[in-house]
């Protein structure tokens, strides 16, 4: 651990998704503990930098650790400041290095490390730092314009509306700014909101955090459709990194979506709700009334109406009492062709908090997904499953926010700089 | 809110015109090449093939796959080709279902139906005796009968008396006799939570009739009505900056219950080709459902938010979930005793428990319980619903 910038091995500069040669060369660097089964992972790590934020069409890692802040100064300078530390310390943690400049135990003996030590030793593991801006960043409860930007909030960033069957908590909800970290292992995504938060103390205030413990969703078609905690294949039907097409139609802002802010152009908007599900009372229900609740098996994810995981549900198929995919199974009333065609990029996870009151577990899905509008890609879709959705029974929304992602981070800009320019 | 209705669960039933009852055991000569019990079908357009035209009795397993595009079904006929032994629904396109049905020795006829219309590709399929006994109760039918035509009374009793004081209670309430209508309230509502399941079957009124507040998607332009509007009237104590509702809307308010209500008993009371079914399965299933509206709505305060009311709501679905289990008891006896006594007492236990909080007619409000009185109650309705989640697939067995 000599190298002042490294306390996990230096792992050189990002290597780029998909390079085929620099594969073996990045697992081989690094030096703490060899990254776990993850034999398909294309990278042991993704620069912070590029044209998008990364965390986005990124392979969804295993674990997340997401915070959403408040902003408790006025002073527009130290927004941008910490804006501009924070920007440095996530290039220094996705490639490896530590928090702060010096290191977590390079420094003074008199001075707190800049770094709080916990991933010594541990590789980059694919963690990836992804920033996004609330709706009350623009304007707060009062109306204020707190950081002269209020002319540039895009129409679609709207607090999301009360969904029936929310449970409003407005500790769970909202926020002025949301970090997403990802990484394969727990500790790395800790460590970088631990690390960040810390940073932001004087500006920042963290409002609520959230840890997710596995992936629910693919966002490539290189990974395996994972399952959250019902038992269940989730985001099968995910609009995935390979599909420029539809990436463009339902994940990125174009240019002209917002005339009064291009600084959004090539970013997304993120949809975060929590949602607990009713564990106990659903593990009680029949398999078959399972797999009509989803409208897929359970066992290998294909649709009831027949064929693989990735056959296209025949929503017309008639079967005993009415279609074979019920009218009320989440495949259906989620489904694009049922929603004007409506697509998102989830990329959600399991999360476990330990047990509620009455001894039932505190779980469920931390959903996330992100979408070029939240108007047309995301609401009319929720508005429709809480109203015939057959999983409602066994859901309950705790938790709320909507935030705008800004594009990439060029070489010298700090993330988010345009809406500041 | 239940969106399942009583005709999706129906659709798990085997039939409810069973008279057979499964043994359970195992297959036999193990290391003979195949289970001769062991069947597979294979269903397409225009074929049903059965890997072999007999068996010897006792369980046999017909594992049906799908090779045609359309849904297939496959039915086990007695030799008249009208009464079913055994059928399995819904079988989608290049997916499979095992049929597991007792089968004593005789002459059967086998039927896939692709497209789920006609008569079927029927074949013959013979039985031959073997050491595996098959219990052929006669009187199960007759029990199954007596089931479902016992719970049906009982919903009707119940709609009948739920819209009987519906009325007194929209009266005192829109005469603005508040005290009289609070104590009213959970006692109306009582007929209510007993027949929850059925009355949620019936889409169009629940919403209208028992949504929460927070259930209603107003940004999306869905109005409140029902009875916790109106409990919110009654108990504004909890709301902030709440403002009374004046008189013409309460009249509104107690008029649409009242009229929703209404359709709801003529429903129930329907007779001839409207009279509603209830298979044994949907009882069974009926029973379940009622002890989850208490795990997730009753046992944490969350139903009667406004009047604290909810160990009345308790209490009645605790009531219509033991019913559904006593109807169904006599069948489930002679299929699990061990289940049904196991469900007895359970159910029971939970009884014990809830009376502790017995208050007057009534019970003590929701407030008045500590955390571990929560705890205890919580414990006991997982206790009862574990087992109660086996009690469709013993009974109709």
């Amino acid at each position: 651990m000599t190298q002042k910038v490294s306390r996990r091995g230096l792992l050189g500069g990002g290597i780029t998704v998909g390079a085929a040669a620099g594969v073996a060369g990045a697992f081989a660097v690094g030096r703490g503990t060899a990254p776990e089964a993850h034999a398909a992972a294309p990278v042991a790590s993704y620069p912070f930098r590029g044209e998008r934020q990364a965390g986005i069409v990124t392979p969804a890692q295993d674990r997340l650790h997401f915070v959403a802040l408040d902003v408790t100064t006025g002073d527009r300078e130290q927004l941008i400041d910490l804006l501009q530390r924070w920007t440095a310390a996530a290039e220094r943690m996705t490639q490896g290095g530590s928090a702060g400049p010096v290191g977590p135990v390079e420094g003074s003996t008199d001075l707190p490390p800049d770094d709080t030590g916990e991933a010594i030793g541990l590789p980059a593991s694919r963690l990836t730092i992804t920033f996004g801006f609330g709706p009350t960043l623009f304007r707060d409860a009062e109306g204020t314009d707190r950081f002269g930007i209020a002319d540039r909030r895009p129409d679609a960033l709207e607090p999301l509306p009360h969904f029936s069957a929310d449970i409003d908590d407005p500790a769970r909800s909202g926020g002025d700014i949301c970090i997403q970290a990802c990484a394969d292992d727990p500790q790395v995504a800790v460590h970088a909101i631990r690390n960040l938060v810390r940073m932001g103390f004087g500006v920042t205030a963290v409002r609520w955090s959230q840890l997710g413990f596995g992936r629910t969703s693919t966002t490539s078609t290189s990974q395996d459709t994972p399952r959250n905690l019902f038992g269940f294949k989730d985001g099968t039907a995910n609009v995935k990194a390979e599909e420029g097409p539809a990436l463009d139609e339902h994940v990125w802002v174009a240019e002209s979506d917002h005339a009064a802010s291009a600084w959004l152009t090539g970013g997304s908007y993120l949809v975060v709700r929590r949602i607990n599900m009713t564990i106990e009372v659903w593990d009680r229900q029949p398999l078959g009334d399972q797999e009509r609740f989803v409208g897929r098996t359970k066992d290998s994810g294909a649709p009831l109406s027949g064929g693989e995981e990735f056959t296209e549900p025949d929503f017309d198929l008639p079967g005993r009492g009415g279609p074979i995919i019920p009218v009320d199974a989440h495949v259906r009333i989620v489904h694009p062709d049922q929603n004007d065609g409506a697509r998102m990029l989830r990329r959600g996870y399991n999360f476990v908090d330990g047990s509620d009151d009455i001894g039932g577990l505190n779980a469920g899905l931390f959903f996330i997904a992100y979408v070029r509008d939240p108007r047309t890609d995301f609401i009319p879709v929720q508005r429709a499953m809480a109203a015939s959705d057959a999983l409602m029974e066994y859901l309950r929304f705790t938790g709320s926010a909507l935030f705008a992602v800004p594009p990439g981070t060029a070489p010298g800009e700090y993330v988010g700089q345009a809406l500041f320019a | 809110m239940k969106l399942s209705s009583l005709s999706s669960l129906s659709a798990l039933a085997v039939a409810s015109t069973l008279v057979l009852s499964a043994c359970g055991t195992e297959s036999t000569t193990p290391g003979e090449k195949g289970d001769p019990r062991s069947l597979t079908v294979s269903s397409t357009a225009d074929e049903c093939a059965v890997s072999a035209t007999d068996a010897p009795a006792g369980t046999l397993d017909f594992a049906v796959t799908n090779g045609g595009d359309e849904v297939t079904e496959f039915y086990l006929l007695a030799e008249d080709g009208l009464r079913i032994l055994g059928e399995i629904e819904n079988i989608g396109p290049n997916t499979s279902k095992t049929l597991t049905v007792a089968v004593p020795e005789g002459s059967y006829v086998t039927a896939c139906k692709p497209g789920m219309v006609g008569e079927g590709i029927r074949a013959d399929f013979a039985v031959s005796a073997s050491d595996e006994e098959v219990e052929v109760s006669a009187d199960e039918a007759v029990l199954i009968t007596q089931a479902e035509n016992n719970y049906r009374a009982y919903v009707q009793d119940q709609s009948a008396q739920l819209l009987e004081k519906t009325k007194e209670f929209v009266e005192l309430y829109e005469s603005g006799k508040d005290d009289e209508a609070r104590a009213l309230y959970p006692v109306a509502r009582q007929h209510w939570e007993r027949i929850e399941t059925v009355a949620e079957s019936f889409g169009d009124l629940d919403p209208k009739m028992d949504a929460r507040e927070a259930d209603v998607d107003f940004a999306g332009g869905e109005k409140w009505t029902g009875w916790h509007v109106i409990e919110k009237d009654l108990w504004p104590a909890r709301a902030e900056g709440y403002r009374a509702l004046g008189t013409t809307q309460r009249a509104t308010f107690a008029d649409d219950l009242l009229a929703n209500t209404t359709t709801l008993d003529e429903r129930i009371q329907s007779t001839g080709a409207d009279k509603l079914d209830y298979p044994i399965d949907s009882i069974a299933n009926g029973s379940r459902g009622l002890l989850e509206e208490v795990a997730t709505g009753k046992v944490t305060g969350e139903e009667e938010f406004w009047s604290r009311t909810d160990l009345w709501d308790f209490q009645a679905n605790v009531d219509g979930a033991r019913i559904a289990f006593e109807g169904v008891q006599p069948v489930l006896e002679t299929k699990d005793a061990a289940l049904a006594e196991q469900l007895t007492t359970r159910f029971a236990e939970l009884q014990e428990l809830l009376d502790s909080h017995r208050e007057g007619d009534g019970f003590v409000s929701y407030d008045d319980l500590t955390k571990d009185d929560v705890d205890a109650l919580a414990a006991a309705v997982n206790a009862l619903s574990e087992p109660l989640s086996l009690l469709t697939a013993a009974v109709i067995s």
